[in-house]
């Protein structure tokens, strides 16, 4: 068992260190407040080859792995969580296109998102259609050579700001998940219409918009993994969002950490730094061990992946553990820092509301342990 | 297609440089170590001449330095530059500026027809700006000091030359050196498909004998410079403001300024 990251991959990590280093972390707090999607860090991004790390070199990708994909992330998510939420996003839609996708589907589609010339957004989630992903209502009728879409999706991540969307619509919504269909739609197509941004308890910069189709139109070749196969596309999509999950769930539990950590060994109360105080060390060996836990179980999920190995199970504890230390470490760090860390002065307040999200999105915590149970009892 | 070598050095890590008290050498052991920030500039200056020429360029980046200095020549390679050579040799130790410019003459030699080297303004850890121009010097080209605009239109190039007071442009024919301020350009950040293209990309190393250096030129045997002392100069005192009115201040200053005039006549 090797724990170490090969050369490659190492290579990679430090030179991502270095831009979350010098040009992400330090404008975190304004690209948070800004409330303006994050163009100038995908950007860099893009420009650096980030976009799609685990998408072979032909369909222009880096041709690594999903491993270097998920260290990636957890150093982006660490530096800036929003920038970190819109690269585990952006997968959503590159993954299902590898997966399922045509080889015109991958020239035409994929290509530009693992350039990062273009955005995606994945869209499962309506109103009705939550935990319940097999209950979605938008309809989708094949007429001549195109397909009709009707209906809304909503919380959908960079949507407004993503130019190609993984749309899973029901050919049969009487039938639920056997009728699901996943099309690949772009901004502009006739029908198809950005709704309003959710304002949310945190990631003001991050969207997470409705998408309303009417009468919407894709070409025929747009459906994605066969008619009635959407609901294994989507299912599949989801393992390794949960990995993503996980990954940007680390990233906001190690920076609340290293936000106490620097604190208690300059905070002086009763004459002595806090991190004197057994009280304080036992948090701090409580978040460092755990955030440890987390992102061995993401790294191992992303390596049993690599490695063809099915890792369903790791992924959905992957993304149920970290999400949960992620909530357990923000709070307790909002407590090393005690009265400072309930203002605005420091980022562990932000970062504690940013935390609930991982406990909620792709799939809610008893989803997941749903999920591991079922692993484990079949 | 202009050659273009671009000369790189590497320095600890750190701006608090630590001097060994026994012989006033930098110390680098345990310290971590990168690229010249100036260095860099250099790089990205032989690279935006090479696009603002279409590509029709070669750029060689050229270091001399322990084996390890192998890592900001690959470093360099990712960034864009077509070739790396390593000068490393235990001869080499204990260079001063006259040798290093030397042994970096005979190596430009070696590589042969170029047109154009490009050095940043100083390093970092010596601070002495005496590499570049010394290598100009053992050359027999022109030079160009603190560059802040550089452009070469054929044979011909253009530097504009950041002067303390003044800005000056100057002209010359290539072959020419010219060592750049930190402000000619923005370094730009390595692509990862290059980072892992330039892990597998052969740094070339070339030993004293390999530039055929003359033995008593290099290293310590070729380097006069001895270095007897380092110190932090002190901290400069602040002024002082003459107050009252213009004939008093005057009077005073003009006391003080005869003064200073009696101890330099007596020191």
């Amino acid at each position: 068992m090797d724990f170490e990251f090969n050369e490659d991959q190492q290579a990679v990590l430090d030179a991502v260190r270095e831009l979350c280093d010098e040009e992400l972390r330090p404008k975190a707090e304004e690209t948070d407040a800004s409330g303006e999607f994050p163009w100038e860090n995908i950007q860099k991004l893009a420009e650096l080859d980030l976009c799609g790390i685990p998408v072979p070199e032909e369909y222009g990708g880096l041709g690594m792995d999903f491993l270097t994909w998920a260290a990636v992330g957890m150093e982006l998510s660490r530096a800036c969580t929003t920038t970190g939420a819109v690269f585990g996003a952006h997968m959503l839609a590159q993954y299902p296109i590898m997966l399922f996708g045509t080889e015109e589907q991958k020239r035409k589609y994929l290509v530009p998102l693992s350039t990062g010339e273009k955005i995606g957004a994945f869209g499962l989630t309506e109103p009705n259609a939550g935990s319940d992903a097999g209950n979605v209502r938008t309809s989708a009728v094949r007429v001549g050579d195109e397909y009709v879409l009707n209906g809304t999706k909503i919380f959908i991540t960079n949507a407004g700001e993503a130019e190609t969307y993984i749309v899973i619509g029901n050919m049969q919504p009487d039938r639920g998940a056997r009728g699901m269909t996943a099309f690949i739609f772009e901004k502009g197509f006739e029908g198809f219409t950005i709704g309003k941004n959710e304002k949310k308890m945190a990631f003001p910069s991050l969207p997470n918009r409705e998408l309303i189709f009417q009468d919407a139109r894709t070409p025929a070749e747009n459906v994605l993994g066969g008619e009635k196969r959407g609901f294994r596309v989507a299912m599949q999509t989801l393992d390794v969002g949960r990995i993503g999950m996980g990954i940007g769930a680390v990233g906001v539990a190690q920076a609340a950490y290293e936000h106490a950590l620097a604190y208690s060994k300059q905070r002086v109360q009763f004459g002595q730094t806090i991190s004197s105080f057994q009280a304080i060390q036992f948090k701090l060996a409580d978040m460092a061990t755990e955030i440890e836990c987390a992102r061995l179980l993401c790294h191992q999920a992303a390596w049993l992946k690599d490695h063809g190995k099915p890792f369903e199970l790791q992924a959905a504890m992957a993304k149920l553990y970290a999400s949960e230390v992620a909530m357990r470490v923000t709070n307790q760090a909002v407590q090393v820092l005690g009265g400072y860390g309930y203002t605005k002065e420091f980022p562990v307040e932000r970062l504690m509301r940013e935390a609930k999200l991982f406990e909620i999105v792709e799939g809610t915590s008893e989803i997941q342990r749903l999920v591991i149970a079922n692993h484990i009892l079949k | 297609m202009l050659k273009i070598v671009a000369c790189i050095k590497q320095v600890p890590a750190t701006t608090n440089v630590r001097i060994d008290p026994e012989t006033n050498a930098l110390i680098r052991d345990g310290v971590e170590s990168q690229v010249n920030p100036f260095d860099e500039n250099a790089i990205e200056a032989a690279l935006q001449v090479k696009e603002a020429l279409g590509g029709d360029a070669y750029v060689v980046a050229l270091s001399m330095g322990p084996p390890q200095a192998e890592t900001i020549l690959r470093d360099a390679v990712a960034l864009g530059c077509d070739d790396a050579i390593l000068l490393t040799d235990a001869k080499f130790r204990g260079s001063d500026t006259l040798a290093t410019s030397y042994t970096l003459a005979r190596a430009i030699r070696k590589i042969g027809d170029v047109d154009l080297i490009l050095c940043g303004k100083q390093a970092i850890d010596g601070d002495t700006a005496q590499v570049g121009p010394g290598i100009a010097e053992h050359l027999g080209i022109p030079q160009i000091t603190f560059a802040i605009e550089l452009s070469v239109d054929g044979k011909q190039v253009t530097a504009r030359r950041m002067l303390e007071d003044s800005f000056e442009i100057v002209e010359c024919r290539v072959p020419a050196l010219v060592t750049v301020v930190k402000q000619i350009n923005e370094p730009r950040r390595a692509s990862m498909k290059n980072v892992l293209k330039a892990r597998h990309h052969e740094i070339r190393k070339w030993s004293a004998a390999d530039v055929e250096a003359e033995d008593d030129r290099i290293g310590f045997e070729g380097s006069p410079t001895v270095v007897w002392q380092i110190f932090t100069p002190p901290k400069r005192e602040g002024g002082r403001v003459l107050e009252g009115t213009v004939e008093e201040m005057v009077s005073e200053l003009a006391g003080e300024i005869l003064e200073i005039r009696k101890s330099l006549a007596s020191s």
